[in-house]
């Protein structure tokens, strides 16, 4: 197992390597292409006092007048010494910046995962055992209503309900307004709804997998054979059933990060949540290519993690793909 | 069939049995293949018909000005001469969004048609080249999956100014790998067929076969992957305007009109964000509805690729 397991490992590294490459350099190539200069957005408003020549000394100590190439080693190479260069908009170092907020962003992902695992399983299970009832129907004719509504609106229908009119939970924020500390309780309450918001709308897909899944073990023979030995409905269903069903299931949870980030970032952004994903709305607004960058590697290295530790966790759990290797 | 078998085998088991067990549910189950259900899209037409004309005919009757603006009918609810309320600035809120509609389907329409343009490029030169060609090529599809599309979406965005053009360039940039990954597979399973054999054989060139057998045998995949792709493009294009990264604020968009309308929520004026939300929703449940519907007729081997 750990052989295969090394195996995999360098094999996604050595696809890892040269993708992380080829995203710095085509970042890169973006930014040059676009028409706004790093200068001007420096200045900000002082760019009209500024006499040329400081600029022009500006130009020269940021290396903007040497050749493409070279500035792009020069970036390269502080990126790989751990310099993620200095954010122009918040005019403040990249790794405060990702150090101050990713825990944030991690804690609302990490509760929307397991509220969603938790969620779908148990909304999963029913709907695939009552199959073709008014149950069943009711739960997937949501779950694809969910998937076509847009996160941003079902985040804004959630904060009309809970905030707005029950007044129950704070529509955004990590505390209250007042607030000159970061207490635990109140942060809790603030998290409530983001990571609902953002469980709710990942899980229609995994609620129709389970589902589907768990409809076609239903079917098989080892599932005859447990009920013909008479075991309990419930043994069948989640001894037997449930455990075969599931797991597939890790791999399209590790593929399935790009759209927790996507849906991250329009969670975080609906409710002023200070996490990176947000941020990158923030950055892109002020055209704020350092910090832009450096999220977006962020992001692209999360999904290829993401990635391992999926194949990593199937190889470990299926025994069959331990034999027969990873393809 | 094994269905039917399941649920004949077992009477009385339990939780089959109760009020809605018995005798209808083995023999609906007995009619219908799983996933099927769905069976008429009359729903779906009708949705898309309506929306349509409402998108045709509306700037038609009604015209649209941008500028307008009532202070004092701003923020009603809705009633008989406003059924979808109006806005903080006494703008009416379902001509806006049938405008707004208007211009997310056309951005949606152009995006789409341009990613499914480089994606069926892409997927044809990949299947029809094979050997190492193919491998890189398909491992920079990998590659541009990798990165989260908003996210890209959104780099690309910030980094041209946010415009139609910009919007129209990030989608299609974004968009695209899913349709190469459908070209390449299907151009490799033509590869195998027998009238290419006997095409080659007879001596076309390489791009003669590409013209004469693989171009109409992929029109009808080409098409449903712009349709399928249409719901992508414009949720990707609400989403890119409702962070203030899309379309320009005067416009009527879908998106930016929900983000306006974020605003004065919590004031209670739900009506000028949640109404135009339905016009992204009905759209794309009704596209999809019909796709899948088309699929599992033509080719059921698709279910898996571009789901929603």
């Amino acid at each position: 197992m750990s052989r295969t397991l090394a195996r995999m490992a360098v094999w996604r590294v050595a696809f890892a390597v040269p993708l992380l490459f080829a995203v710095t350099a085509g970042m890169f190539a973006l930014a040059k292409a676009s028409p706004f200069d790093p200068i001007r957005q420096y200045l900000g408003d002082r760019a009209q006092t500024t006499s040329p020549e400081v600029t022009a000394r500006i130009r020269e100590n940021w290396g903007l007048d040497r050749p493409l190439i070279e500035q792009y080693l020069d970036w390269l190479g502080s990126l790989l010494r751990g310099d993620l260069g200095e954010s122009r908009s918040l005019h403040r170092p990249v790794t405060d910046v990702i150090g101050e907020r990713l825990g944030w962003s991690l804690l609302v992902v990490g509760g929307a995962i397991v509220v969603m695992l938790i969620v779908s399983l148990a909304v999963g299970l029913p709907a695939a055992w009552r199959r073709d009832s008014w149950l069943d129907r009711f739960i997937t004719g949501t779950a694809y209503a969910n998937e076509a509504a847009p996160v941003f609106w079902t985040g804004l229908i959630a904060i009309w309900i809970f905030a707005v009119q029950l007044r129950w939970l704070p529509s955004g924020g990590l505390t209250d307004a007042a607030a000159t500390t970061v207490r635990p309780g109140d942060v809790l309450r603030h998290m409530i709804l983001p990571v609902a918001v953002l469980a709710f709308s990942q899980s229609s897909w995994l609620l129709l997998f389970v589902r589907e899944s768990l409809i076609n073990t239903l079917r098989e023979d080892f599932v005859t054979g447990a009920r013909a030995r008479g075991l309990r409905e419930r043994t069948v269903l989640v001894r037997h059933a449930l455990r075969s069903a599931l797991l597939p299931f890790i791999t399209l949870l590790g593929a399935r990060i790009p759209e927790l980030v996507t849906g991250a970032i329009l969670v975080e952004t609906i409710f002023s949540w200070p996490g990176v994903a947000g941020t990158s709305v923030q950055a892109a607004l002020a055209a704020d290519f350092p910090l832009l960058a450096a999220l977006t590697l962020l992001a692209t290295l999360a999904v290829v993690v993401g990635n391992l530790l999926a194949d990593a966790a199937y190889v470990i759990a299926d025994p069959r793909v331990r034999v027969l290797g990873v393809s | 069939m094994t269905q039917t078998f399941d649920s004949g085998t077992r009477p009385g088991g339990p939780g089959r049995s109760g009020r809605s067990g018995g005798l209808f549910r083995r023999d609906s189950a007995f009619r219908r293949a799983p996933g099927r259900r769905r069976g008429s899209p009359r729903l779906a037409v009708g949705t898309l018909i309506v929306l349509g004309l409402a998108v045709l005919v509306v700037p038609v009757v009604a015209r649209l000005d941008q500028q307008l603006v009532d202070l004092g009918a701003a923020s009603l609810p809705p009633r008989p001469a406003h059924p979808f309320g109006t806005d903080e600035m006494g703008r009416d809120v379902l001509l806006r969004a049938v405008y707004g509609l208007r211009v997310s389907l056309l951005v949606g329409l152009v995006a789409a048609l341009v990613s499914v343009t480089i994606g069926t490029l892409v997927g044809l030169v990949s299947g029809a080249l094979g050997g190492i060609a193919d491998r890189f090529i398909m491992r920079v599809v990998d590659g541009v999956n990798s990165i989260p599309h908003l996210l890209l979406g959104i780099f690309i965005v910030a980094m041209i100014k946010p415009s139609v053009g910009a919007v129209i360039v990030s989608v299609a940039l974004t968009h695209w790998t899913t349709t190469a990954r459908i070209i390449r597979s299907e151009v490799l399973a033509l590869r195998s067929r027998p009238f290419i054999d006997a095409a080659i054989s007879g001596g076309s060139s390489r791009l003669r076969i590409v013209r004469r057998h693989f171009l109409p045998h992929l029109a009808p995949h080409v098409a449903l992957a712009a349709v399928l792709m249409m719901p992508h493009a414009i949720w990707h294009e609400t989403a890119l305007s409702f962070l203030g990264l899309g379309l320009p604020p005067h416009l009527a968009s879908l998106g930016n009109m929900i983000n306006d309308g974020a605003r004065s929520l919590l004031a209670g004026n739900w009506w000028a964000s949640i109404f135009p939300g339905l016009f992204i929703l009905l759209p794309t449940l009704a596209i999809s509805a019909l796709t899948q519907y088309w699929r599992d007729r033509t080719s059921p081997r698709w279910r898996s690729e571009l789901q929603l």
